[in-house]
């Protein structure tokens, strides 16, 4: 076992409803949603029209600037809709499958043992793979221009309710390793695998040959790969680095394995309104309708107001309210089902018992049940302010970077000091904690967001 | 609990843009915050948000303050007890305070919400909560018999000048309730220093047991007659003239206790504030010659005058204080050793407390600059070194 890295900040919200290592069903979705918007820094350009035929792997978008990434249907079928949003951006492309699964033609399989770095390159950019990898800074699609001074992978995910990735991931060993094999003909950084200490030695992850694996203890953001990548190797400025989510790891592995496009993958189903929390077996894009069975869609009384319900693709800091009738996100392990927060609590702050709500302050008295779980809802528990209280956001972001002040430089707009106090190492989900805990009730990753645009725009 | 909200939904409308007395949307909100929670729900980026808010942090630093203000409220009248030479009882004293201390209370309220309220319409931003904390503070570091007139122009002075030319609350650069302080202390010096205006009825002179000063530790300390300053535990305790709630450092650590457990004020700051204090006055007795003010035992420095009020309560304010962690280890301690500097080198100021922490909200953000520069020049190294 390598040297473990302690990380003492950060928070575990105690959310109820985590998923039991149980696969509920299997699901072949009905209809699919590919999302431009879940690839940031890409310029969607379509390369199909309502009514095409499609399979699994067949390209439906491409990036202006870069024609070669690619976006691929995750199943065979016909192009049903394609949804356009304000100013007609792109939302989603529906697929209606067609539930034979045909895949595209892929030579990736006789590439995977000597294949040159270039022809790997290419093979996973005509895949649609490529687009599911990340670069840092910022978070977007990877350049293909860039060679990376390493490649990053979380083997764990800490955020509340999450996925187990080691339970997620326990049938794709031979593909996840194939995966490895391949990244690291692509950056002489080789391919780094942050672990959790806890589950270290049950994870599948563990046995995979030519990663560098590291050991990460504490609570989450401990399995952010930012946060990883800033404990194993900082990203200064001028460099880049990969970063990529298991399911791609296992998705590249089974191009190369079997020459297909094959996103399958299992999800959890968690949350206070999760029926059976629990995980299914399905493709990216599965409409929530699809696992409407396991969650509890009917309203409750909170403070004497009737609240909805709320689903998330994705964790409760992250994840993208999508509705009950959205599409799950490409890069997202878990739906999260929950209730809505608008009721109005009378005297809600003075009170001094507020036994259903959580806080990490001592003026609740939550600390006193450090084991209970909480049935937590959207509301936002207080009005915006400016930033008056300090020290809180150190405490949930476990890197040597001053958070207040790199928000407000991002406020201020002033690109130096964005770039000298560590706008190259966060993005949007490093700092979802701070969000969280503020009393301030300030939109932290949105301004993170801004000033990672902020950066795009000045730096291209 | 329905009728009162059924109640506020049926008013809403005339208070809002464009009902009858929209113009009064933002006074409407604050009392219909006050009363709930609003219903507003997590809208981008995180769903769930922690229930702590900036009600809830201003509401456990007044509750902070109650020891320190009951005590206050007692100690009134014990010393009024003590200069007239009466024989009231303990609630007879402590009635006799509550209603000395209860109108100072009320103007410093009434006055500064007031305007509060007045700037959140003008800016048509929600009120803010910052006041109800310094609201508290601004009669608890006055003397007792403070004309309740000068009373309401410090604070308009500390709440339109301290604040809201600044932006409202988190904007201001110094501590607003300290700057009221100040204001009294150099636009009114006639009115409010001396020895008499420490307890209720000296001034007036009616009544007074013969040879009864009313002078405070620090001012006997500054006059050299270190025979008359009270045992440490009277100072402790509180039984001594002063500002209203600063006697008791005893009342003051109960609140202090209160605002660490909870995590809202920085432990660092008010640790580092005592331990400059202790240590620059362990120095000058060190170099000290006998029977001077240098000389006196280092330890009677926080039981003195504000200065425990001032370490708990004041320094720690998150936004005039150092907002680096490391910063404000050097902000604390530099709080310290100015109090004791003032206090025992400027005859001109018994009191070194109020102005030791103006003077380092003015360098605050001067200390916090130096620990950002050396975060930068860490990670640059952090660079070369990757090289």
């Amino acid at each position: 076992m390598s040297n473990k890295i302690l990380l003492r900040k950060g928070l575990n919200i105690p959310l109820k409803g985590s998923a039991v290592n149980q696969i509920a069903r299997s699901i072949s979705p009905d209809i699919l949603a590919v999302k431009p918007t879940d690839f940031k820094g890409l310029n969607p350009k379509l390369l199909i029209k309502e009514g095409d035929a499609v399979k699994a792997g067949t390209p439906i978008l491409a990036d202006k600037k870069h024609p070669e990434i690619l976006i691929c249907s995750p199943a065979s079928g016909i192009v049903k809709e394609i949804v356009r949003g304000e100013k007609r951006k792109l939302l989603q492309i529906l697929i209606q499958a067609d539930k034979k699964q045909e895949y595209a033609h892929s030579n990736a399989h006789e590439l995977c043992k000597n294949g040159t770095a270039q022809e790997l390159k290419e093979a996973l950019l005509s895949s649609g793979l490529w687009a599911m990898i990340k670069q840092r800074p910022y978070g977007t699609v990877a350049d293909p221009a860039k060679e990376p001074k390493a490649i990053f992978i979380s083997g764990f995910d800490s955020a509340p309710l999450a996925a187990d990735m080691d339970y997620a991931m326990k049938s794709e060993f031979d593909n996840m390793q194939m995966g490895v094999n391949i990244l690291t003909k692509l950056s002489k950084g080789g391919v780094h695998i942050g672990l959790h200490a806890d589950t270290f030695a049950g994870s599948p992850m563990h046995r995979l040959e030519k990663a560098k694996i590291h050991v990460f203890d504490g609570p989450h953001p401990a399995g952010n790969v930012g946060v990883q990548i800033h404990h194993i190797s900082p990203i200064n400025k001028g460099e880049t680095v990969w970063t990529l989510d298991l399911y791609t790891l296992a998705a590249i592995g089974k191009l190369f394995n079997k020459g297909v496009f094959d996103l399958r993958r299992v999800i959890a189903v968690a949350g206070p309104k999760a029926k059976k929390p629990s995980y299914v077996e399905t493709l990216p894009g599965m409409a929530i309708r699809e696992v409407a069975d396991l969650t509890d869609s009917s309203n409750e009384v909170r403070y004497g107001d009737e609240v909805g319900v709320r689903y998330i693709s994705g964790n409760v800091l992250t994840g993208e309210n999508v509705g009950k009738d959205g599409y799950t996100g490409i890069f997202h392990n878990v739906i999260t089902v929950m209730a809505e927060g608008n009721y109005r609590e009378m005297f809600g702050w003075i009170k001094p018992l507020r036994d259903k709500k959580f806080s990490i302050s001592r003026s609740y008295f939550s600390w006193l049940m450090p084991n209970k779980q909480y049935n937590l809802d959207t509301n936002l528990n207080g009005g915006e302010r400016a930033f008056v209280v300090t020290g809180v956001y150190e405490k949930v972001l476990p890197m040597d970077i001053l958070p207040l002040y790199l928000f407000k430089a991002i406020l201020a707009e002033d690109i130096d000091k964005m770039e000298q106090l560590g706008i190259y190492e966060v993005i949007e989900e490093d700092v979802a904690l701070c969000e969280f805990v503020c009393p301030s009730k300030s939109d932290i990753q949105d301004i993170v967001s801004r000033g990672i645009n902020i950066m795009i725009k000045e730096m291209s | 609990m329905k009728v009162l909200k059924k109640l506020v939904d049926n008013i809403k409308p005339t208070f809002s843009k464009g009902g009858k007395l929209g113009f009064l949307h933002s006074t409407f909100d604050a009392f219909e915050t006050f009363l709930f929670v609003p219903d507003h729900v997590t809208k981008k980026g995180v769903h769930v948000r922690d229930s702590i808010d900036l009600k809830r942090t201003m509401t456990i630093v007044i509750l902070a303050l109650m020891p320190a203000l009951l005590f206050g409220m007692y100690n009134t009248g014990y010393q009024h007890n003590l200069a007239t030479g009466g024989d009231m009882t303990f609630w007879e004293m402590f009635f006799f305070g509550f209603i000395k201390v209860l109108p100072l209370i009320i103007v410093s309220y009434v006055v500064g919400l007031g305007i509060e309220f007045i700037a959140a319409q003008i800016r048509g931003h929600e009120v803010n909560e910052g006041y109800l904390v310094t609201g508290m503070l601004i009669p608890l570091i006055m003397p007792v018999d403070v004309p309740l007139w000068i009373l309401a122009l410090s604070v308009i002075f500390a709440v339109i000048v301290g604040k809201e030319v600044f932006g409202g609350t988190g904007m201001n650069i110094w501590n607003p309730a300290l700057l009221s302080r100040a204001f009294v202390f150099f636009a009114y010096p006639s009115q409010i220093s001396g020895d008499k205006i420490w307890i209720e009825g000296l001034s007036k002179g009616e009544g007074i047991v013969d040879g009864f000063s009313g002078a405070t530790p620090l001012a006997h300390a500054a006059a050299g007659e270190f025979d008359k300053i009270p045992s440490f535990m009277d100072m402790f305790i509180g039984f001594i003239p002063g500002s209203i709630g600063e006697t008791s450092t005893l009342a003051i650590l109960i609140g202090a206790v209160m605002l660490l457990w909870t995590g809202i004020a920085s432990w660092k700051i008010m640790l580092s504030t005592f331990a400059g204090g202790i240590l620059t006055g362990l120095l000058l007795n060190a170099l000290a010659p006998e029977g001077t003010y240098m000389a006196m035992p280092a330890i009677n420095h926080i039981v003195m005058g504000g200065f425990a009020f001032g370490a708990v309560f004041m320094a720690t304010d998150p936004v005039t204080g150092a907002q680096t962690e490391r910063g404000k280890w050097i902000y604390g301690f530099l709080i310290g050793v100015m109090a004791v500097i003032i206090r025992v080198f400027n005859a001109g100021y018994p009191e070194g407390m109020m102005l030791a922490i103006l003077l380092l909200n003015t360098f605050a953000p001067f200390i916090d600059h130096f620990v950002v520069q050396s975060n930068i020049k860490r990670r640059l190294r952090r660079a070369a070194i990757n090289k």
